[in-house]
């Protein structure tokens, strides 16, 4: 029984990380109504840069805002330099556009800061939280930075002017427009957001997983398979879907004989899709009806 | 009276196929105007080309400014309200949400406020259900919070697509009631497109009748409704 | 976010574009050149350029499959790789334990596959866009970390994988065995394109298209659509899995890591590039997968990557329609040529 209770704390605290990817997976999809494959990279990249500014003196929480602001501006810049060309192809030409972005992303990430592992620092400190060893201060720390984030996007979609203007964009564009929205930019600043909050994932992340080029590839396939678990329409199923993901994981990993690290991802994804067909919308999203 | 709306040899495409060959008319400031023609004629299209929500060549002004080559969403911040076809009610949103993002290109907080009180004046039954989701209210309701959300803008023009479809003629008499007191109490000049003739008829002061991308009548509401021929021919009945 | 149980009403929209039954093949003429290209080409080349070619078409049948799959039935599938796996390995399993000849093997290997598929299918039935590539997604990843337990290790050869012998020309014929082996893979490529083509044509295709185009319209006008999506899955898999065999004969080996998640995105990727639902396409998608790496690699050994990312950029800002588009443009002019 013990044995379950730790691997459930320690699967909350690996879902701590999914939870965080999951919540920039769902802001993306609220923007432009698909995932992007390459927001695991782009996560990675804010992170390099968050390091190369403490590399150059910067102290931890000044290059903490600095690159959420440049992360953010990066974000709306992608968006109208590559994306908004593609807006009108077909979504299969855009998801390849995708492809493309993570391949330039990665490939760029290891020239320039190489593939050696880097440690990663926290402000959290890594001391075991409240006792416990299997949480430590600086998951705990990722778990509330999560929350909070929870919170303050929750506050801007329902409490503010421009939250409401985007929601309405990614509902119906065509009925947002016809209320002098300009949908255009609402996807941009959707990218934007979406790559504020990869940034302050991969920082929170990165500590744990370590700094290196391809230390996303794993976390933002699980951040999808959370994001799509909690619903991809809700903040609050992607970071419980978050919390989900990395307690099945670690159980399947546990009690699954002969599922070794290797077959943790498979199992786990296809868990995930057997709770879709039962529940295609996931498990707080919104019901789809579809109309002819 | 001065046009408020001048559309000058207005061409619309869809893809490679023309809707609309070569349209002209005017909206008088103030006035209220139906444009009607069978199903397939090009009214949904005019109304879509004004807001350039479909490709389209030709001089469209609105109050001396002319409307080609900007986005929908800056003609929708000059002053022109479209109801669409089909409301397009942000159905996932509260009635007070829709009504708030009819405002949203506004700036002044208290004006606002205001207004959604004065639209649950108009349409007490949104009041009774401001915090429930829009998908769930019954058609009649849905085009009345379509109709209060443009005019939550406080638009110079709106146009409406077929506010009538699907809805029950009591509803429908009681929404071109309201219509006809916006037009006068509030100063805003319309355009309905509309396939019920008879009732759009009643309500407008100018008339225009479309046939295949065409305008192939114009006059005064009265006298169009009067005349046999055109109701045989174009109207149906 | 507001309270649970909002429904969202959407219209049906065209997650893959449709490409008309007309549109989906090159014409004659074209068709014959490049046929005959293919046929003299390998007679005057080196051998390797021949291996190259041999996996130019293996590839072509792979992304051909997955053309079916998502721009006939309009599917999205990350998984093609497994099937692909799981030929090949058939293949070779087949070839290196139990002594079958190698061409015997691809049937096998093609039924085999047709029936998971198939299988796959079933559950894949209720998922669908970005549901469904997480499902694919799923059983890509898997599959190398399968064909690595120990549990198969007899057969499989582990993580080392097993080595194929290459087959000799039969009836003694001088010619390499390169040679023979491409020509051995066009003539089973032609006979599979032409299959598929008239696949697309036939009733069944119909009913793919119609799927794709509005799955609700086609099941209110009675296509079975159950059977047909998992139709399309099995037909699907099984020309992978014939291209997997035929890949295991062509490269003399299988092994776990040759056949991960970045094959199914390479597939992925000479899908869009060759035109979705174009099969002609096809050959252009594989083209694109096996020598765009490499050029990118040879412009910057650091960057090959980024390079990549950037040329797929570039082709996908010029033709967002892959080699289809270019295929109907080049056509107008020419018809625009002929009436000067």
């Amino acid at each position: 029984m013990e044995l379950f209770t730790n691997q459930i704390l320690a699967g909350i605290s690996t879902g701590a990380i999914y939870a965080c990817m999951a919540l920039a997976v769902v802001m993306i999809y609220q923007a432009i109504d698909h995932l992007n494959f390459a927001q695991g990279e782009m996560a990675m990249f804010s992170t390099f840069i968050s390091w190369q500014f403490m590399q150059w003196g910067v102290p931890y929480w000044g290059a903490f805002l600095l690159t959420i602001a440049f992360s953010f501006a990066a974000g709306i810049a992608i968006e109208r330099a590559l994306f908004r060309p593609l807006a009108k192809a077909p979504i299969l030409t855009q998801v390849a556009g995708f492809i493309a972005l993570f391949s330039i992303i990665n490939s760029s990430a290891g020239l320039i800061w190489d593939f050696t592992i880097k440690q990663y620092p926290t402000p959290f400190g890594s001391a075991p939280f409240l006792g416990s060893q299997l949480i430590s201060t600086h998951q705990a720390g990722m778990i509330g930075v999560t929350i909070l984030l929870l919170i303050a996007l929750y506050i801007f979609f329902q409490y503010t002017r421009v939250g409401l203007a985007m929601r309405a964009a990614a509902s119906l564009p065509e009925s947002a427009r016809l209320v002098g929205i300009n949908t255009s930019w609402m996807i941009a600043l959707g990218w934007g957001m979406a790559a504020g909050i990869g940034a302050i994932a991969g920082i929170l992340i990165a500590p744990v997983v370590f700094l290196e080029p391809n230390m996303m590839g794993g976390v933002l396939i699980y951040g999808f398979a959370a994001a799509v678990l909690g619903g991809l329409t809700s903040p609050f199923g992607a970071v419980v879907g978050g919390f989900l993901v990395g307690v099945v994981e670690n159980l399947a990993g546990t009690y699954i004989p002969g599922v070794g690290n290797e077959l943790k991802l498979p199992i786990a994804l296809a868990l995930i899709v057997t709770v879709l067909v039962v529940k295609p919308a996931g498990l707080f999203g919104r019901p789809i009806v579809k109309r002819v | 009276m001065t046009a408020m709306l001048n559309v000058k040899d207005l061409r619309a495409y869809y893809g490679q196929v023309q809707a609309l060959h070569g349209l002209s008319f005017s909206l008088n400031e103030g006035s209220l105007t139906t444009l009607l023609g069978a199903n397939g004629a090009g009214k949904t299209t005019t109304l879509r080309a004004i807001c350039s929500m479909v490709r389209s060549t030709g001089a469209i002004e609105f109050e001396g400014a002319p409307l080609t080559g900007r986005s929908t969403e800056s003609i929708v911040r000059l002053g022109i309200a479209h109801v669409p076809q089909g409301r397009g009610t942000f159905t996932t949103m509260t009635v007070e949400e829709n009504l708030q993002l009819g405002a949203i290109s506004r700036k002044d907080r208290p004006g606002i406020v205001a207004d959604i009180e004065r639209m649950y004046e108009h349409f007490p039954v949104l009041k009774q259900r401001y915090t429930q989701q829009a998908g769930t209210l019954s058609g009649g309701e849905q085009q009345m919070l379509a109709v209060a959300r443009a005019l939550m803008l406080r638009p110079r023009l709106m146009l409406l697509d077929e506010p009538s479809f699907g809805l029950a003629p009591l509803v429908v008499r009681d929404l071109f009631k309201i219509l006809g007191k916006i037009n006068r109490e509030d100063k805003v000049t319309i355009l309905v497109v509309e396939q019920n003739a008879q009732l759009a008829l009643e309500l407008a002061d100018q008339a225009y009748v479309i046939e295949t991308g065409r305008i192939v009548m114009s006059g005064a509401a009265k006298d169009i409704a009067t005349n046999e021929d055109v109701r045989k021919s174009y109207l149906g009945y | 976010m507001t309270a649970a149980d909002e429904v969202e009403v959407v219209a049906e929209g065209q997650a893959v574009e449709a490409v008309p039954k007309r549109a989906m093949t090159l014409g004659a003429g074209t068709s014959l050149t490049v046929l005959a290209l293919l046929l003299i080409v390998p007679l005057f080349a080196k051998n390797f350029i021949i291996f190259q070619m041999t996996m130019l078409l293996i590839y072509g049948l792979a992304v051909l499959a997955l053309n079916i799959l998502t721009g006939g039935s309009g599917q999205f599938s990350l998984g093609q790789s497994a099937f692909y796996a799981v030929g090949a390995y058939t293949s070779a399993i087949l070839m290196e334990q139990y002594d079958v000849n190698y061409a015997l093997t691809l049937p096998v290997a093609g039924l085999l596959c047709f029936g998971a598929g198939f299988l796959f299918g079933q559950p894949a039935l209720r998922l669908s866009g970005v549901y469904l590539a997480l499902a694919t997604f799923a059983l890509a990843t898997a599959m190398p970390q399968l064909l690595k337990l120990g549990y198969f290790e007899k057969w499989t050869g582990g993580v080392q994988g097993l080595v194929v012998t290459k087959p000799d020309a039969p009836f003694g014929l001088p010619i390499s065995q390169d040679m023979w082996l491409y020509y051995f893979t066009l003539v089973i490529t032609i006979a599979i394109y032409i299959f598929s083509v008239n696949l697309l044509r036939s009733r069944s295709g119909r009913a793919f298209m119609a799927i794709r185009d509005n799955e609700i319209a086609a099941s209110a006008m009675g296509v079975d659509v159950a059977l047909y999506k998992t139709l399309a899955f099995g037909v699907s898999a099984g020309i992978t899995g014939v291209a997997g065999g035929l890949g295991a004969i062509a490269v003399q080996f299988v092994a776990p890591d040759s056949y991960t998640i970045n094959f199914a995105i390479a597939l992925f990727l000479g899908m869009v590039v060759g035109g979705v639902g174009w099969l002609p396409g096809s050959i252009v998608g594989s083209a694109f997968i096996i020598f765009v790496p490499n050029i990118s690699e040879s412009i910057s050994k650091g960057l090959s990557g980024a390079v990549f990312g950037v040329l797929l950029f570039m082709v996908i800002f010029l033709v967002p329609h892959g080699a289809r588009q270019v295929a109907i443009v080049s056509q107008q002019l020419i018809a625009k040529y002929r009436k000067r």
